[in-house]
């Protein structure tokens, strides 16, 4: 009987195992292995020691890449805290069609990504895009949202931000309910201003889900693909060529194997880093 | 007053956020020409656009290549997903936090890493252009591990017990005893996974070239991408709609639970 239920354990893990050792553990160490070879997948793997590492150090196009998805998230993180708490804040407000204006809100997280940025592509058009009718409209002159090499970064950080605050809203909802109203209510008697309602109650409440967005909201700039890839194939200028734009041109571009993996190696690293900093940092504060 | 202005703050928020996707649909049921106008409702209304889309690609075919991939890979991850939430769950065995530590690491570990070592598998399996490319690597989620975790977790030991006594073996007891007492964590990790299966364009543009194989965002994405759709926008705009309306559709009837499932990924870290 107990010899039984052990085989049983074992045969319910043993799909995981396998597909772990296969997907995971094999990628992970093939992976390193790759980082020290050349190779174009037809010709057999070559040695090359540390070449790949030192390529990289030089590499321009890395640094490009590294500086773009910090422009990203500059602009991203801040603007997805501030619309995604503002809108939050205001959706906790006891008012009629609540529910309709967070599904309307949620409605670009469920849509595809090729969706979303086939259909910015034509509101960031130059000639007859709704942005630039609108900057016309107030007698402003246009912006070459995709065009304009110091433009193009931080029009798909918008769009990003567009795309996924619907999500953001939701998870601050849920963090905003944990703040018991009693504490509200006690405040009102000591006579604080919603001012410091806010920030000596609500904030430090919502801190974990402020991390998380954070969190999350670096992941997706350090993934973005789609998007440059769709609107701008990494241009103007390589202004948005992202991090997994680039390992995605070196390994099935120009079938550099060992130096994509070389590159998907550092970027994990980097993302690892930047987490693990952004978490000392918000407990700190 | 105050009531008012926060209704205004949400009315211009909602039009922010619905109106680029009513302009998509009137722009792909308007005449090129009309599409400039940025109206709500179509100019010189007109399904030429559609019709351009279904002559110059096999979006149909598209269309069903996405639902059977989607399909198989929210079976696979229900299906395992649960085995080895179960398992960690309810059995005790060794390696079982071993097993949990992987669990962890899997989800901690960005995919940029295994990207290219995992093409490389499909190239060596001769997997590119099959479509086991695109459901077996997907069919292992550890963050649904997770959730079938947690929730047999708070399934009491009776009832497993009480079939073990009538007899049941552990397959059986997690398919008819524990699946019908989770439909929650199913709804939620199904919908999880059928949407992220169904949006997914990087892994399909590595490993299928053939277009009769490709899923409906990917052939939709290299459609806009390459020269075909002619710069025409109404083509463009209509080969993206085509993509939005099943997702859409299932939206709008199953709101709530999209928006909870979606919720509970914030678990995740």
């Amino acid at each position: 009987m107990k010899i039984k239920k052990t085989l049983y354990s074992y045969l319910l893990v043993t799909p995981y195992l396998l597909h772990f050792i296969l997907f995971v553990a094999f990628p992970v160490i093939f992976s390193i292995v790759l980082t020290f070879h050349k190779w174009n997948i037809i010709s057999p793997m070559q040695f090359i020691g540390l070449s790949n590492y030192k390529k990289l150090l030089l590499d321009t196009y890395f640094l490009k890449a590294c500086y773009n998805t910090i422009i990203f998230l500059l602009i991203h993180i801040p603007l997805q805290l501030a619309i995604a708490l503002g809108l939050a804040l205001v959706l906790r407000e006891n008012l009629k069609l609540r529910g309709f204006f967070r599904s309307a809100f949620f409605l670009p997280v469920v849509v595809s990504g090729v969706v979303v940025t086939i259909l910015w592509q034509q509101l960031y058009g130059f000639e007859s895009g709704i942005f630039n009718r609108l900057l016309t409209g107030l007698g402003l002159s246009r912006i070459g949202w995709l065009i304009d090499p110091k433009w193009a970064m931080v029009s798909i950080a918008i769009m990003a931000t567009w795309k996924n605050v619907g999500l953001y809203i939701i998870l601050f909802l849920v963090g905003l309910q944990s703040v018991p109203t009693s504490l509200y209510e006690a405040a009102d008697l000591e006579g604080a201003n919603p001012w410091q309602k806010f920030r000596f109650i609500t904030l430090p409440a919502i801190n974990p889900t402020m991390f998380m967005v954070v969190i999350l909201s670096t992941i997706s700039g350090f993934s973005l693909f789609i998007e440059p890839y769709v609107m701008t194939g990494g241009g103007p200028l390589n202004s948005t060529l992202s991090a997994v734009l680039y390992i995605y041109k070196q390994g099935f571009f120009y079938y550099h194997m060992g130096y994509a993996a070389t590159l998907g190696l550092t970027f994990a690293l980097v993302i690892l880093a930047v987490v693990a900093l952004q978490r000392k940092w918000i407990e700190s504060s | 007053m105050k009531r008012t202005a926060l209704y205004l703050i949400l009315s211009l928020a909602a039009l922010i956020f619905l109106y680029p996707f009513i302009w998509m649909v009137s722009a792909s049921l308007s005449s090129e020409n009309g599409i400039r106008d940025l109206r709500f409702l179509p100019v010189d209304f007109t399904f030429d656009h559609y019709i351009a889309v279904y002559q110059s690609i096999p979006i149909l075919r598209a269309l069903f290549n996405s639902i059977f991939v989607a399909s198989f890979v929210t079976l696979g991850v229900l299906v395992f997903g649960s085995m080895t939430g179960y398992a960690l769950a309810k059995h005790r065995f060794r390696g079982r936090n071993l097993i949990f530590y992987m669990i962890i690491f899997t989800m901690t570990l960005p995919f940029q890493i295994t990207l290219i070592p995992n093409y490389i598998l499909m190239v060596e399996f001769q997997w590119v252009n099959t479509f086991a490319a695109l459901i077996i690597p997907a069919v292992m989620n550890a963050f649904a591990i997770i959730l079938f975790r947690q929730h047999f977790i708070s399934i009491p030991n009776d009832l497993i017990d009480a079939a073990r006594i009538d007899g049941c073996h552990e397959i059986r007891i997690l398919f008819q005893i524990l699946w019908p007492n989770s439909i929650p964590t199913i709804i939620t990790v199904g919908i999880i996974t059928f949407m992220t299966s169904w949006n997914d364009v990087l892994w399909p543009i590595i490993v299928i070239r053939d277009e009769q194989l490709m899923t409906l965002p990917q052939l939709v994405t290299l459609f806009t991408v390459g020269g075909r759709s002619l710069a025409q926008i109404g083509v463009k705009l209509a080969s993206a709609t085509f993509l939005a309306l099943p997702i859409l559709i299932a939206y709008i009837i199953f709101q709530k639970h999209f928006i909870q499932s979606m919720a509970s990924t914030g678990l995740k870290e």
